[in-house]
């Protein structure tokens, strides 16, 4: 119609003019932009139609069984095909994620060592350690913690394996080892786990394929948490015991919840090596508490070195995260070591627990936040306090034993009594345990502050009580106050968690 | 000067254009109008606390409502838009539907979600739409100028889910 109007407006010029393409080239361009429009609107909607298809997917599926599994499938990129989200987060324990006391990667270049990188030296940060391990392997090589995937590599080309003969248990802790086990004791799990130590950890290191793997928390069938480590089994068996619960099978017994921390125990933990064959044992019999530990190592008589300088028989500690863990407020809560350390990860509209073990500081909103909604670097910062204090009560202590083998050091040729020699040794041992139970868990602190505060106690006052006795002082002498031993009774009586000394 | 009129006028490219552009027009009402169907659009313009976790994020938000105090007497939208008036009413929900999609979408939110300000300060005076005479002698200000706002949320934070 307008065409038409504009037609005979113009029809009396003889001349056409192009008076009508003006409204023309606007109509065009309008309809061109409600096409364009429409198509990118169009585009846009399609593309939410399917996210919004996806997420349906997600939330009806949870897993696709596309491989069967059995106790024989040790390699985790078999499960990886039943669980691709687990399996891909779970690969990832191979970067190395930086915190406030991670140390740092450094380049590494050592022939016949196919490692380029490796943390750094706790040694080199720390050299009290040098004095504290003095004639033992770790004096030697001590480096901070990385992610799983290097539990293997890490433990085959540290100096403490290369220097020095180790026995086959300790590939307990650093390998998938559920078939070896079986292989070992051709069948018979729990005879191949008592002859790992009987074969010289670089031979055995051979005979694995893999770091920790699903096999050893999951039951491939159920994919239920399963405890696969003799030693564990054994040990909570006898912690149970001591609590009077007889007959403790902890995969028959044990809660979900409980089994969420105990699968991580079955390596997170204080341990020794038992007789000529050198079995994985567990020090648990009379409790958790460093005490309780202390006591039962006393009582065995086990001893892990002779100290190079002073000639004590000291014991040394390990990793303990799970007995430190099970001291403090959290473990009193309920809240197991997963619900930290492996936060629930949202992929689209499904959860899963994140299968790349790590601090919890790398996503404190994924792990401490679903508890604790204070937000603006509030637990962060609570986080910093609890390992600063930490780290000063340490380092006190810490040079109070180096103090005391300096004296018991030079006291070795000085002409004091042997009694006061031996005495002063005892202590060493007592300090030097104390200090390596927290030393060489690695919460800083954290899993248990106040417990934490009260062992560095406990070693400084060893420590201080080693040197008295270079003085002359006797046992007798150096027996705590009688009010301190009525408060410690109280305690112990009201089930404060303390067990003495 | 006649006859070429109708041909010019079925096949000139503005024709084609205007077609093309109502074609685009109408595929993007149907599509539309499918997701939207699809998505379950329908649910959200009521209050049914089922449409909150259409997409599952608000599970647990939502397993702690159903089993804590106030699943018997207050939904979602009871605490979490305001009552003042309809059409703020609405502006909050479109707004909210707005950013939750935007979010869920795009993936850009924290593994545990938090509440923003805004939203914590509608819920806030959501309280006091049913609870405003009890609490009147504990919200009494300290001094008459004291503007402190009271904010029953940060001690009991847990009571609307449980």
């Amino acid at each position: 119609m307008d065409k038409e109007r504009d037609m005979t407006q113009t029809e009396p010029d003889p001349q056409p003019v192009p008076a009508p393409e003006p409204r023309q080239r606007k109509r065009t361009f309008l309809l061109g932009a409600v096409l364009v429009l429409a198509a990118t609107a169009t585009f846009a909607i399609a593309a939410l139609l399917v996210t919004i298809f996806q997420h349906q997917q997600e939330s009806a599926q949870t897993w696709v069984k596309v491989v069967e599994l059995d106790e024989t499938t040790v390699d985790p990129s078999i499960w990886g095909q039943n669980f691709p989200s687990q399996y891909q987060a779970y690969l990832r324990t191979a970067e190395f994620t930086e915190s406030a006391h991670s140390g740092v990667l450094v380049p590494h270049d050592v022939a016949g060592d196919p490692r380029s990188e490796v943390p750094s030296s706790k040694l080199e940060e720390d050299p009290r350690l040098v004095r504290m391990w003095d004639g033992y392997p770790f004096s030697v090589d001590y480096r901070h913690a990385r992610g799983h995937a290097f539990m293997t590599i890490d433990q085959q080309f540290t100096l403490r394996n290369i220097e020095f003969k180790q026995p086959g248990t300790c590939l307990n802790c650093h390998a998938s080892t559920t078939a070896l086990m079986s292989e070992l004791g051709n069948g018979d799990v729990q005879a191949g786990f008592e002859a790992m130590g009987t074969v010289p950890l670089k031979e055995l290191i051979e005979q694995v394929e893999h770091p920790v793997a699903c096999i050893d928390c999951h039951d491939p069938s159920t994919m239920a948490l399963r405890i696969s480590r003799p030693a564990f089994k054994a040990g909570i068996a006898e912690l149970k015991a001591s609590e009077g619960i007889e007959n403790y099978d902890v995969n028959r017994d044990a809660t979900r919840q409980e089994m969420r921390s105990y699968v991580c125990a079955q390596c997170h933990v204080e341990y020794y090596f038992a007789g000529e064959n050198k079995v994985l044992t567990f020090p648990w019999d009379k409790g958790l508490d460093v005490d309780n530990i202390f006591d039962y190592y006393m009582e065995i008589g086990h001893v892990d070195w002779t100290h190079a300088g002073t000639g004590a028989k000291v014991l040394k500690a390990q990793h303990p995260e799970f007995e430190l863990w099970s001291q403090g407020v959290h473990a009193a809560n309920g809240v197991s070591c997963t619900d930290c350390h492996m936060g629930y990860v949202r992929e689209g509209a499904s959860k899963v627990s994140n299968h790349q073990v790590t601090t919890p500081m790398a996503d404190v909103n994924a792990t401490c936040g679903t508890c604790h909604s204070t937000g603006d670097g509030v637990l962060e910062a609570r986080v910093t306090t609890i390992q600063d204090r930490f780290i000063e009560s340490r380092d006190r202590a810490l040079d109070a034993l180096v103090a005391l083998i300096d004296d018991l050091t030079a006291a070795q040729t000085d002409g004091t009594p042997e009694a006061s020699l031996e005495l002063a040794r005892t202590y060493q041992n007592k300090a030097s345990f104390y200090i390596d139970i927290v030393y060489s868990e690695n919460s800083y602190g954290f899993h248990a502050p106040d417990y934490t505060q009260r062992i560095l106690s406990q070693a400084l006052d060893a420590a201080r009580k080693g040197q008295l006795a270079l003085q002359g002082a006797t046992a007798a002498e150096l027996e705590p106050s009688e009010v301190t031993r009525n408060n410690l009774e109280q305690s112990l009586r009201a089930g404060g968690g303390h067990t003495g000394g | 000067m006649a006859a070429p009129q109708p041909e010019r006028r079925g096949w000139s490219p503005a024709f084609v254009l205007l077609t093309a552009a109502t074609f685009a027009v109408g595929l993007m009402v149907g599509l539309g109008l499918f997701t939207f169907v699809y998505a379950k659009g329908a649910s959200y313009l009521s209050t049914d606390p089922q449409a909150c976790i259409n997409c599952h994020v608000m599970n647990e938000q939502y397993d702690g409502w159903i089993n804590g105090v106030h699943a018997d007497v207050a939904t979602c939208s009871d605490c979490h838009m305001p009552h003042d008036n309809v059409v703020h009413k609405y502006w909050v929900k479109g707004e909210n539907g707005f950013m939750h999609a935007l979010k869920f979408t795009t993936g850009w939110y924290p593994e545990n979600i938090v509440a923003r300000p805004v939203s914590l300060a509608i819920t806030n005076e959501a309280c006091l739409y049913c609870h405003a005479e009890l609490t009147n002698d504990i919200r009494h200000p300290g001094t008459p100028d004291d503007g402190e706002v009271f904010d029953c949320v940060r001690c009991h934070s847990g009571v609307g889910h449980g």
